[in-house]
Formats: C-alpha cells, sequence, structure tokens
C-alpha cells in the first residue's frame, strides 16, 4: 500500500495545450480518489502521467515516497484498467488474468490457481474462465478487467472510465460492487471519470478539474454542497444548478428586476452595487403556489416529471429557473409560482472570477453527508 | 426486388395497373437477357481451360473432351522446363512474401503507434511513389541496376525488384491493422511490466495474424501471375517461372503443344484460384485482393 | 528522400525534441530501426529507378556499342526523336484508347452494372455470376491471354463458333477492340468488388425515403447513389486507368501487332530499350509515362484526402 504524491506537475501537448499544468495534489494510502472533470481537462492525462504513458514535462510523481518520475510503467508498482478494458481477444479469461503473473515469470500451475482464486473472488468461474473476452457479456469483461488488476497486487489502482462502457442498470451495480471491493482491498485507487455521480458516489476525496488545473479538491458532499466556484457548481450535480446573475442593493440583491435576500454570512462581504451569481440548486428551493413575499416570481413554462418529484422551469423576467417539487404539490403549467431559495443553502459567487464568497471560517451550516446514490 | 404489393390508391396521372404490369414484365426480361449474357462473357473463354486439359487431342475450340484422359498431366514431366518453372514460381512467390512481410510489418508497426518527425511526409512520398512507379514505367533502370549488380538471370533479382515495388502497399495495409488495434492493449501490458519483445510476441503478433496473412496471400499471388519483372529479368529457361514458361510455350513459334498448354495453364492457375477463395472465405479478402495489379 | 539517406544509420534526435510518449515502448530511434529495412529496399529498388529514369533519358544510352561504355549526354533530344516518331504517337493513342476503353468503359462500366444489379439480390445464380467474375481477375494474365487467342481464333475459336461459325480473324481485323475487350474481362471483377463496397455504404434509409417519395429505381440512381459514391466512383476509376496505362499483358496476346496496332506505350517501351536495346531512348519515353502516372496519382491523393 502506499500513498501517491504529485508535485508541480505539467504536461504541454505539441501544439501548446495544457494539459496540466503545474498541479499538485497529494492522494492517501488506502483512499479512494476520483478525478472529475469534462473531456479535455487533464484528467486522464494525469492518470496517464500517474502510470508512466505519458511523460510529463516538469514535475515529479511520488509513490510511497519513492520518485517513479523516470520510471518505466512496469517498474511503478500499478495496475490500471482501461475504459476498453484491453482484455486481450486472443487469450482466455483465464490467460488474461494471469497475464500480468507470466510477466513475473510465475509458474503456470501457479498462473492458473491465482487466476481460478481471484475470479471466483469476482464470480468469473467454471466455463467462464476458459473462454474467451469476445464470448464474454460487458459486464462479466469489466470484471475480468478488475481481476487482471487485483491478480497483480499492485501498491495502486487506476481506473480509467472503467464503467462507461456498460449499460445504465448495469453500470449502478458495477458502481456499487467495486466500492465494496476496494474497501475490502484497502488499495489506494485514482478513478477518472466524466460522470459527477459516479465520483460523489465512488470516491473518499476527488478533484474536479478544468483545463489542466483543480478547481475543487474535497470530500464528494462538500463538493455538491458548497462548490467553490461556479465551473464546479455547473458541473457537479445531476439537474444541474441554478446560476442567476444578480446585483447587490442594500443587503439583498436585485435578480431580474425583482428582490431576494442574500445569506447572512455573505452580507458583510459584498459591497452595494457588486455583481454576484447566485447558486441555488433546483433541489434546495421551495415553490409556492400562494404568494411569498420574499421570493422570486413568475409563470410555469415546463413541467418535468423526476418520478419522486418534479422539476419546473420558471419564467423569472428573462431567467429561467428550475427548482424541484414533491409530488403532492405539482403546479400547473402557465401558474404563477413563487420561488424561495433555501437560505443557509443559497451560494454566492463573485461574476468576475466565479469564486465562491465567504469561504471564511465560519461554515454556513453543519456539515451534511449527501447520499450520491439518489441524486 | 422492388415493390410488390399492389397501390391500394394511385395517385391521379399515375399509369394503370396493366401498363405497370407490362412495363415490369419487359423490365425483368431485360434483365434476364443481361445476366445470360453477361454470364456467358465471362464463363465462355473459361471454358477451354474446363475441357481441354482432360482431352487426349484437345483442339483450339472449347467442348467437352471428345477422349477423356488424366495423361496430359503426367505428360508434363516430360518436358524439361514446365514443372521445375512452377518451383521456381513457387521459391519467388515464398521468397518475396517472407521479405515483404518481414520488413513491411516492423514499419507498419512503427509508423502506426510512434510519432516520428516527417512521419506523414514519409507516408505520402510512399503512396506516390509506389502508385506512380510501375514494373512497365521503370523497366529500363530496372533492368539496369539489376544487371550492374550481377543479378540478372537470377531468383533474387526478381525477388528484390518485386519486394521493392510491393512493400509500399504492404505498409499501408498492415498500417491499417494496427491501427485498428487498440493501444491500450499495449499500453495495459506495459503498465504489468511487459518488455517491448514480450509485447510484441504476446500481443501484437498473435492480434497482427490475421493482417499478416493476408498480406502474405497478397504477396504470394502477386509474385506467383508476375510476368513482366522475370520476363526482362531472366534469360535462362531453367530459371523462369511458369509465368514466363507457358508463355515461352504459345508464343515461340511452331505448332503450339495444346496438351501441354492446357493442363500447365490449369496446373499453374489452379493455386492462385484456391487461396484466394479460401482467404476470401476466412478473412473476407474482398477489398485488400483489391490492390493486385 | 535518396536511397543514401535511407541507408545511413538513424539521425540523433534534436535535443529540443520533446520526450517520445506513446502507446508502445517504441523510442523514435527504435521506431527508424524498424521502418529501415523497408524504407531501404523501396529506395533502392522503386524510388532510385524511377529518377534514374529521368536521368536516362537524356543520354544516348544503349547495351552495345560504344554508347555504352560512354553514354553522351543530349539533353532532349530523346524527346525530340519521339514527338518526330509517328510510332510513339500512334502508341499513345492506341494506349488512351484501350484505357478508355477498357477501363472507364469496360471495367467501371460493367463493374457498377453488375455491383447495382447484385444490390440486394441473394441466389445461387448471383454467387456463380460473381464467381465467375472474380474468377477471371484472379488467374494468371499469361493463362488469360491463352485463353482469349484460343477464345478469339479465326477457325476454332469459341466465339466464332457461337456467332455461328463466322470465322472473323478477330485478333487481325479488330486487334484493339480484341484487347480491349480482354481486360474489361479480366479487370471488371476489381471495381465490381468496390462499386459493391461503396453500395453497401449506402445507408438503407436513404434509398427507402426516395422510394417512398415515388422515385423510380434510375432516379434513385441519379440522384441518390451516383452523388453519395461519387468519391469511390472517382478513386476507383484513377486505380484501374493507372493500371491500364501501365498494363504490359496486350503483349502477351498480340505483341504489339498487328501493324503497331496494339502496340500500347508499355509495348512500344519494351520494344525500344529491351529488343532494340535503345536504353536512353526507352528511357525518355518512360520519363513520359511516368509523368502520366504522376498526374493521375496526384489527382487521386487528392480525391483521397478530401474523402477523409
Amino acid at each position: 500500500m502506499a500513498d501517491l504524491e504529485i508535485r508541480g506537475l505539467t504536461r504541454v501537448f505539441p501544439g501548446g495545450v495544457r494539459a496540466l499544468d503545474n498541479l499538485d495534489l497529494h492522494i492517501r494510502d488506502g483512499e479512494f480518489f476520483a478525478l472529475l472533470g469534462p473531456s479535455g481537462c487533464g484528467k486522464t492525462t494525469l492518470l496517464r502521467s500517474i502510470a508512466g504513458l505519458e511523460r510529463p514535462d516538469a514535475g515529479q510523481i511520488l509513490i510511497g515516497g519513492r520518485d517513479v518520475t523516470r520510471l518505466p510503467p512496469g517498474a511503478r508498482d500499478l495496475a490500471m484498467v482501461f475504459q476498453d478494458y484491453a482484455l486481450y481477444p486472443h487469450m482466455t479469461v483465464a490467460e488474461n488474468i494471469a497475464y500480468p503473473l507470466k510477466i513475473r515469470r510465475v509458474g503456470r500451475k501457479d498462473r492458473r490457481q491465482t487466476a481460478e482464486s481471484v475470479g471466483a473472488s469476482l464470480q468469473i468461474k467454471g466455463g467462464m474462465l476458459d473462454r474467451r473476452p469476445g464470448q464474454l457479456s460487458g459486464g462479466q469483461q469489466q470484471r475480468v478487467a478488475l481481476a487482471r488488476a487485483i491478480a497483480y497486487r499492485p501498491r495502486v489502482f487506476l481506473f480509467d472510465e472503467p464503467l462507461s462502457n456498460l449499460d445504465a442498470r448495469l453500470r449502478l451495480e458495477a458502481r456499487t460492487f467495486l466500492k465494496q471491493l476496494q474497501r475490502d482491498l484497502g488499495v489506494t485507487t485514482v478513478y477518472v471519470t466524466h460522470d459527477q455521480a459516479e465520483a460523489l458516489a465512488l470516491a473518499d476525496r476527488m478533484a474536479v478539474m478544468e483545463r489542466g488545473h483543480i478547481r475543487q479538491l474535497d470530500t464528494p458532499s462538500n463538493c455538491f454542497l458548497r462548490p467553490a466556484n461556479t465551473f464546479v457548481a455547473s458541473f457537479i450535480g445531476s439537474t444541474p444548478m441554478n446560476l442567476l446573475s444578480a446585483t447587490v442593493r442594500d443587503g439583498g440583491c436585485d435578480v431580474a428586476g425583482q428582490r431576494l435576500a442574500l445569506p447572512e454570512i455573505v452580507r458583510g462581504q459584498v459591497q452595494s452595487g457588486e455583481a454576484v451569481v447566485l447558486g441555488m440548486r433546483p433541489e434546495y428551493a421551495d415553490v409556492s403556489l400562494v404568494e411569498v413575499p420574499e421570493g422570486l416570481s413568475g409563470p410555469v413554462r415546463v413541467l418535468e416529471n423526476l418520478g419522486v418529484d418534479s422539476l419546473v422551469t420558471i419564467e423569472i423576467g428573462d431567467l429561467r429557473v428550475q427548482a424541484t417539487t414533491p409530488e403532492d404539490c405539482v403546479p400547473a403549467l402557465g401558474d404563477r409560482v413563487w420561488l424561495v431559495p433555501d437560505q443557509r443553502r443559497l451560494l454566492v459567487y463573485r461574476a468576475d472570477d466565479g469564486e465562491r464568497i465567504a469561504v471564511g471560517p465560519a461554515a454556513p451550516f453543519a456539515e451534511t453527508t449527501v447520499d450520491a446514490g439518489s441524486l | 426486388m422492388g415493390p410488390d404489393a399492389a397501390m391500394p390508391e394511385t395517385a391521379p396521372g399515375a399509369p394503370s395497373a396493366a401498363a405497370i404490369t407490362a412495363r415490369r414484365l419487359v423490365g425483368r426480361l431485360a434483365f434476364y437477357t443481361f445476366v445470360v449474357v453477361v454470364g456467358a462473357f465471362f464463363a465462355l473463354p473459361m471454358l477451354w481451360l474446363a475441357f481441354a486439359p482432360f482431352d487426349a487431342h484437345p483442339t483450339l475450340a472449347a467442348h467437352p473432351p471428345t477422349e477423356f484422359t488424366l495423361g496430359n498431366f503426367p505428360d508434363l514431366l516430360k518436358n524439361p522446363y514446365a514443372l521445375p518453372s512452377l518451383l521456381n514460381s513457387l521459391v519467388l512467390s515464398l521468397a518475396t512474401m517472407a521479405l515483404v512481410v518481414a520488413t513491411a510489418a516492423p514499419a507498419a508497426y512503427a509508423l502506426s503507434r510512434v510519432r516520428i518527425p516527417g512521419r506523414d511526409v514519409l507516408l505520402y512520398v510512399l503512396l506516390l511513389f509506389s502508385s506512380v512507379v510501375s514494373g512497365t514505367a521503370a523497366m529500363v533502370p530496372i533492368f539496369l541496376l539489376v544487371f550492374e549488380l550481377g543479378l540478372i538471370n537470377t531468383q533474387a533479382g526478381v525477388v528484390l525488384v518485386l519486394a521493392g515495388g510491393l512493400i509500399p502497399a504492404g505498409i499501408f495495409m498492415l498500417k491499417d491493422f494496427v491501427d485498428s488495434m487498440p493501444t491500450s492493449y499495449e499500453e495495459s501490458a506495459r503498465v504489468f511490466g511487459a518488455s517491448p519483445f514480450q509485447i510484441l510476441r504476446d500481443i501484437v503478433l498473435p492480434h497482427a495474424r490475421p493482417g499478416l496473412a493476408v498480406i502474405g496471400v497478397w504477396v504470394f499471388v502477386n509474385v506467383w501471375s508476375n510476368f513482366l519483372i522475370p520476363f526482362i529479368l531472366t534469360r535462362d529457361p531453367g530459371k523462369m517461372p511458369a509465368a514466363v514458361v507457358i508463355y515461352n510455350f504459345y508464343s515461340e513459334g511452331g505448332q503450339a503443344n495444346l496438351r501441354l498448354i492446357s493442363s500447365f495453364g490449369l496446373l499453374y492457375s489452379i493455386p492462385v484460384v484456391v487461396l484466394y477463395l479460401v482467404v476470401n472465405r476466412r478473412y473476407g479478402f474482398r477489398f485488400y485482393g483489391g490492390l493486385k495489379g | 528522400m535518396s536511397p543514401r539517406e535511407a541507408e545511413t544509420p538513424a539521425p540523433p534526435l534534436p535535443a529540443s525534441a520533446p520526450p517520445e510518449a506513446g502507446a508502445t515502448a517504441l523510442r523514435t530511434r527504435g521506431a527508424v530501426a524498424f521502418i529501415a529495412p523497408a524504407l531501404a529496399l523501396v529506395a533502392v529498388f522503386l524510388i532510385f529507378p524511377a529518377l534514374w529514369t529521368l536521368y536516362l533519358g537524356l543520354t544516348d544510352y544503349r547495351l552495345t556499342g560504344i554508347q555504352a561504355a560512354n553514354p553522351q549526354f543530349i539533353g532532349l533530344d530523346n524527346y525530340a526523336a519521339a514527338l518526330g516518331d509517328p510510332r510513339f504517337g500512334n502508341s499513345l493513342w492506341v494506349t488512351l484508347v484501350y484505357v478508355f476503353g477498357s477501363a472507364v468503359i469496360g471495367q467501371l462500366g460493367l463493374g457498377f452494372t453488375l455491383a447495382w444489379i447484385f444490390r440486394g439480390w441473394r441466389g445461387a445464380s448471383r454467387t456463380v455470376l460473381e464467381i465467375l467474375v472474380i474468377v477471371a481477375w484472379i488467374i494468371p494474365s499469361s493463362v488469360v491471354a491463352f485463353l482469349w487467342i484460343a477464345f478469339l481464333d479465326t477457325h476454332d475459336g469459341t466465339l466464332n463458333a457461337v456467332l455461328g461459325n463466322a470465322d472473323v480473324p478477330w485478333l487481325f481485323s479488330w486487334p484493339l477492340l480484341s484487347i480491349i475487350v480482354f481486360n474489361t474481362w479480366r479487370g471488371t471483377a476489381f471495381s465490381m468488388l468496390l462499386c459493391g463496397g461503396a453500395l453497401s455504404t449506402l445507408p438503407p434509409s436513404h434509398l427507402e425515403t426516395a422510394r417512398l417519395a415515388g422515385a423510380s429505381s434510375w432516379q434513385q440512381l441519379r440522384d441518390i447513389v451516383l452523388p453519395s459514391i461519387r468519391g469511390h466512383l472517382l478513386t476507383n476509376l484513377l486505380l484501374i486507368s493507372l493500371w491500364t496505362f501501365n498494363d504490359f499483358s496486350p503483349y502477351l496476346i498480340t505483341a504489339g501487332g498487328p501493324n503497331f496496332g496494339t502496340e500500347t506505350l508499355p509495348i512500344y517501351i519494351f520494344r525500344n530499350a529491351l529488343t532494340n536495346f535503345q536504353l536512353g531512348y526507352g528511357a525518355a519515353i518512360s520519363a513520359i509515362l511516368l509523368v502520366i502516372n504522376l498526374v493521375i496519382a496526384l489527382v487521386y491523393l487528392r480525391v483521397l484526402r478530401k474523402r477523409n
């Protein structure tokens, strides 16, 4: 087992794109760590640099305190599961699982034994071991790829979007399975994904990346409840957060010509006339059919049924704001409604750099854990 | 083919049902006439090769053997050049195949996987030259070059010239095969600590096997059929491949020996036809075979 | 890309080159070692001869006599001689007719027609016809040549028998037509396979939409099929034109005769250079053929690039 340290890592692609820009990161021993971001943000380059498949232009990578920056991939003692699983079509499942051991010159009998025992722990058994990967379902292939990584007994697991080739239902099952497996094995794990729900569900901590930089490094619940900037705010959450331009005035603010109160904690840190962006999750606002003086009001334009609740799109001035309502009080299309944000969860960002205001010592609310699986 | 169901309602001005039926009948008739004529066009010249080898007294006319015999084939042994030329063809084809596969495969692999400076220019130049420089257009310097190298009238000269011409296309075809192999296969093995040699042996080669087989057969068929290069580079009838020897059988003066030509021609043709059909069935040779020429 | 360059060992990397990262453990230096053998063979036996042709065409090189020992540089005299030789003009014309007749009309026309009628037609008769066309293409050309000598024979030939013992001396009276038909027979398979491949890339929904709109077969062909596979057809046309320009196989049937009636450029080159051993003159004609090839190839590469 080992921790993983990244120091000043920089990778510039031919053409000048800085895929990684002087990046620092420490991943603790045994931690399940997710790298989250849109495509092109550098998360895959970071993972491949850790693996040794990309050579950084500057910076250091340390695994368990040992500098591996210049070591070839095979000498780094880590295993990687690829998006396409990289199962060799010409080898049987057992041969695939045991291929890392073959490279380590483990004898044929021991290889078979390991393939069987590791396979059994992942429900790969019986006739499946002697089939070719092409004859397996997607979920089975994914487990074979996992088994191969486990059979190698690495100090670090690297996952490159390993669930993205599975269909939706199977992906949820595999996610739960993967989380439990990592808990049981306790191996430091770096997991790349562009799916925010996956990152929230799996990770102990996560880094949200954009254009070669880490925009937030935090626990999943903090990333969800207190996104550090508008980028993270807009990226995380299965229903996108409302980001409303507003102007501070007299301790409150103007939004599309209407008045809204500002959270207490922010009031001291903004000046009248300052442009801000309000971040409001659809889940953290009440929709009222009767007039509420402190609310934003407008007609309902779209109604979407999400199952447990409904997503309401309200036209407020020239803005469109979304909020969820429980199934027992869904307004009708065209109804005039009043929207009241939960003041404790209303986030305020500076309009110029998009950073959150009031990151001060006083937390705006008590630490809450969010069950990502229900997002 | 075509919509068979009768339209419940015809648009205004549309032809009547009877007119449609009549038109379709004429169309069918024209279609079958065309198919029969084209079929005959391709079949008739081939008939001779199917009948004459088994005829004790073949003529230039294609007709079922008047006196069936298999004796024409053992008689080939009596000709000092016939069977040895098949062996020459085999040697030329196998040697060129080995040379092309052995040089084009590593080149294709490197060109597919490594960003060498100037790679795209190199590929363009290769593609351009391989299509521009044909054996016919360069026969003079090829003849002189092989002459200067002292390789005139040797198998090696023919093999080198043919290989030089086939390698570029071979590289392109193999590069397609390597390109289609996910890089994650090699990356995964590297992460597990496999050496470059182990990666080539355990992963790349097994994966590229169908590609290598296709290229191998493609080279074999090309060399087996090639007439011009051995024709200008070999003088000694004992060293000529079948393509040249059979031409000598019918181009030399005097009465052509039809028993010899027909049975030898059949024997010489069968291997490539069989190879093509087998590979086509196994690997879908269609397009790659298309680069024969 | 001179042959010399390809034989010298790999040049060291410029110091500023970024470290190579990629799928394999192969670095640039290793990659050069992988490519070098193939490149050396191609350089010596393909690229060098082409460049040498250009040089030889400017000399009076012969294989025998004084000019063999000491060839003189004579500038463009060979080209002037070629332009003054009616046989060269004849040869160029014969080649153009041969290419247009057998490649453009014969192979492409028949090949596309076959691919079009094969689309959506399954059954034994289709398979038989397809295999016949392909086998005609696979049989070695020196055998095919004799099959056509026999087929077109004046007295015993199958063609005359089919036409009711007509006794037409095809190869004597219609030599150019004969080799055009021969080359169509031999090469149609390639165009048929390529057009078939192109037609199969056409999404069925396109034709179905047209059929729902009431388009006839001919209208579908003209409005949807041909515009969609234009690139494939052009590629095919350029390739077979290139090959037919360089095709030596008419030599096997007629050896260029009678009376130079089938003397295409390749045969003209062969006769001058390797029968009469006027290597310099032959090389000059070869250079003209190379330029023709180059023009076709450049257009071909442009089309390919556009298509990608």
